[in-house]
């Protein structure tokens, strides 16, 4: 099995990251596609397992994206990173051409922390919707969720129905428990509205 | 006076060419699901079928999306293990142990032998009991009723071991970090014994009903062929990589819990179509039967979670009430979390439906920074859009089957 030192020694623009198990380095994002190309052709690293990102909030840069790749052949696993240099747009180059597995990791890490991916074939949302205007798994989402229309617009305008978004909590088939509601579910407190103050919708007061 | 009309003929291939002609197919496009029986989940599938042909099939997930990830970020990680069971939650207790092991390798804690063999002994079974819904439901989306008839009542022994177990037969939240919620029950052992002895009578008539019929051969071979390189590209693990003739089994190249102890063969296929993933399903079931028939051989005493992760693992009711360090401890675990290092960590175990891996970034302190789910049947249903165009319609449903997914573990 290779070591990390000869991946550091053979590629000098990697920088070694902190692990608790496999070997993980950091790649900058313009040599990302070539190092990813020798570590499935020279390395033996043919499988790409999984592909997400972290957002570091108040650190700087704030999004890394961490790709784990295994060798099926020497049974060994391989850490990268590579940073997202821009905060507001972050960007980095799609790795869907060298592992097709790639494609939907990246649509998932574009869904959810809005990190785009040059190159990528089709690069849309996976798990919401395609019209949803927030990034969940941003640190500044809310637990609770913030209320937005259900993709219904298109059926509404042909049906002349409003579309009315979901409830977040309680709803119709919901029994209230006793006391408030905002209260009683402590994890999913949104502090912006309760029952006696709630929020102004469409539907009126609850 | 008699009218002549001359009628040309032609030879068989232009009459043949003429008619193809005559019958125009026409494209189409299809929606199946969200809400289908054959997508075993909300899934839902755009097709576009010239005629009964599929050209184009693009699976549209999310539907089951509860945001699991945002979720953790939210709560100590003991909180997260019920969160486990609904991935796959045809196998919760191998989810619980993945999860509990990705965590613990962070803390870096050794967990003592009989915790250890008891939760192989549990992901075994989840595994047989995935496997048995597996084939079951497999042989229905083909046309056959009888065998899952046969593996639902095997399967449901299964969960009342699991009940007996861990009190729940379906959402068993049974590891904790650091350990199990509770030792095994009295002549637990010797249940799961019996169990496993009798259960290769149920699947001889199984295999009796399937593996050689005629029927079963012409609707499974040769459809959904997945070759070894797409099975590595599009990242598919578990029996559906195996099937595709790769010999990658977590279990025996990056052995976890103990496993390397164990005697058992993996099971590889040779062509990688629906027949092949549906074979090396079976053989599966008889090679965790013989893992777990060695467990509980050498079933070892002992403590049975990690007596020295004194801020990981919350003393047991019996010690709390008798010593007021250890009533200060569980309180501390109990509302702080476990204590869990800086670091990052990824770790994969081999689940009944393929590699499910936990990425776990702590920043220390008893809630997980970020969590990621690497998800096998997220990463199995992305080959479909390759595999499913030249098909036919009917063989859809096959094929799904064969992928043995959950949207539960997908969408997360």
């Amino acid at each position: 099995m290779e070591s990390i030192q000869d991946l550091l020694s053979n590629y000098e623009f990697l920088a070694e990251r902190a692990s608790a198990d496999c070997p993980s380095v950091l790649c900058p994002a313009e040599k990302y596609l070539e190092f990813a190309a020798d570590l499935r052709d020279k390395h033996g690293y043919d499988m790409l397992v999984d592909l997400t990102a972290i957002d570091w909030e108040h650190e700087l840069p704030r999004f890394i994206v961490v790709a784990h790749l295994l060798s099926t052949t020497k049974h060994c696993y391989l850490r990268v990173s590579v940073n997202c240099e821009d905060d507001n747009s972050p960007e980095i180059p799609s790795l869907a051409t060298l592992y097709p597995a790639a494609d939907w990791h990246e649509r998932e890490c574009y869904d959810m922390f809005g990190i785009k991916f040059s190159g990528h074939p089709d690069l849309k949302r996976i798990l919401m919707w395609e019209d949803y205007p927030y990034y969940p798994l941003r640190k500044e989402f809310p637990l609770a969720g913030i209320e937005t229309p259900l993709p219904a617009a298109d059926i509404a305008d042909v049906t002349g129905v409003e579309a009315e978004p979901a409830p977040m909590m309680g709803g119709p088939f919901v029994a209230p428990p006793q006391g408030v509601v905002s209260e009683s579910e402590p994890r999913a407190k949104d502090e912006s509205w309760t029952e006696i103050d709630p929020k102004p919708t469409k539907r009126g007061t609850p | 006076m008699t009218q002549k009309t001359e009628i040309s003929l032609g030879d068989v291939a232009s009459r043949a060419a003429e008619a193809e002609n005559e019958i125009r197919t026409e494209r189409m496009s299809l929606n199946v699901g969200p809400s289908h029986p054959t997508t075993h989940g909300v899934l839902r599938l755009l097709m576009e079928l010239d005629g009964d042909t599929i050209t184009k099939c693009e699976p549209v997930i999310g539907y089951l999306h509860r945001g699991d990830e945002k979720i953790a970020e939210n709560m100590t990680y003991n909180q997260f293990v019920p969160f486990t069971d609904r991935l796959d939650y045809l196998a919760p207790l191998a989810n619980n142990v993945a999860y509990a092991i990705a965590v613990e390798r962070l803390a870096d804690i050794t967990i003592p032998e009989r915790c250890q063999a008891l939760r192989v002994l549990i992901c075994e079974l989840a595994r047989i009991s995935s496997h048995l819904l597996g084939i079951g439901v497999f042989g229905m989306d083909a046309g056959a009723w009888t065998p899952f008839m046969y593996t639902f009542t095997e399967r449901e022994k299964l969960y009342d071991l699991f009940e007996k177990l861990t009190g729940a037969r379906f959402t068993t939240s049974y590891t904790r970090i650091g350990g199990v919620a509770r030792d095994v029950p009295e002549g637990w052992l010797g249940e799961v014994k019996q169990f496993c002895n009798e259960l290769p009578k149920t699947l001889e008539d199984v295999s009796n009903l399937l593996t050689r019929n005629r029927i079963f051969f012409d609707r499974t071979q040769g459809i959904g062929t997945i070759s070894k390189e797409d099975a590595l590209a599009y990242g598919l693990t578990g029996a559906n990589l195996r099937a595709s003739g790769i010999d990658l089994d977590l279990r025996k190249d990056k052995p976890y819990s103990g496993y390397e102890q164990y005697d058992f063969d993996v099971p590889v296929g040779t062509s990688g179509d629906c027949y092949d993933r549906y074979v090396v399903r079976t053989e599966e079931i008889y090679q965790s039967l013989r893992i777990c028939h060695q467990v509980i051989d050498k079933f070892p005493s002992g403590p049975w979670y990690a007596e020295d992760a004194k801020k990981i693992y919350a003393p047991t009711k019996g010690k709390i009430l008798t010593s007021m360090e250890e009533l200060i401890q569980n309180f501390m675990i109990v509302t702080e979390g476990p204590q869990i290092p800086e670091g990052e960590v990824y770790f994969e175990a081999e689940n009944p439906k393929g590699a499910l891996g936990f990425f776990v970034v702590s920043k220390g302190g008893g809630v997980p920074y970020r969590l990621k789910i690497r998800a096998p049947s997220f990463c199995s249903l992305s080959i479909l859009e390759k595999l499913a165009p030249g098909h036919m319609m009917t063989d859809i449903t096959v094929i799904l089957g064969s992928l043995d997914f959950v949207m539960g573990e997908c969408d997360r």
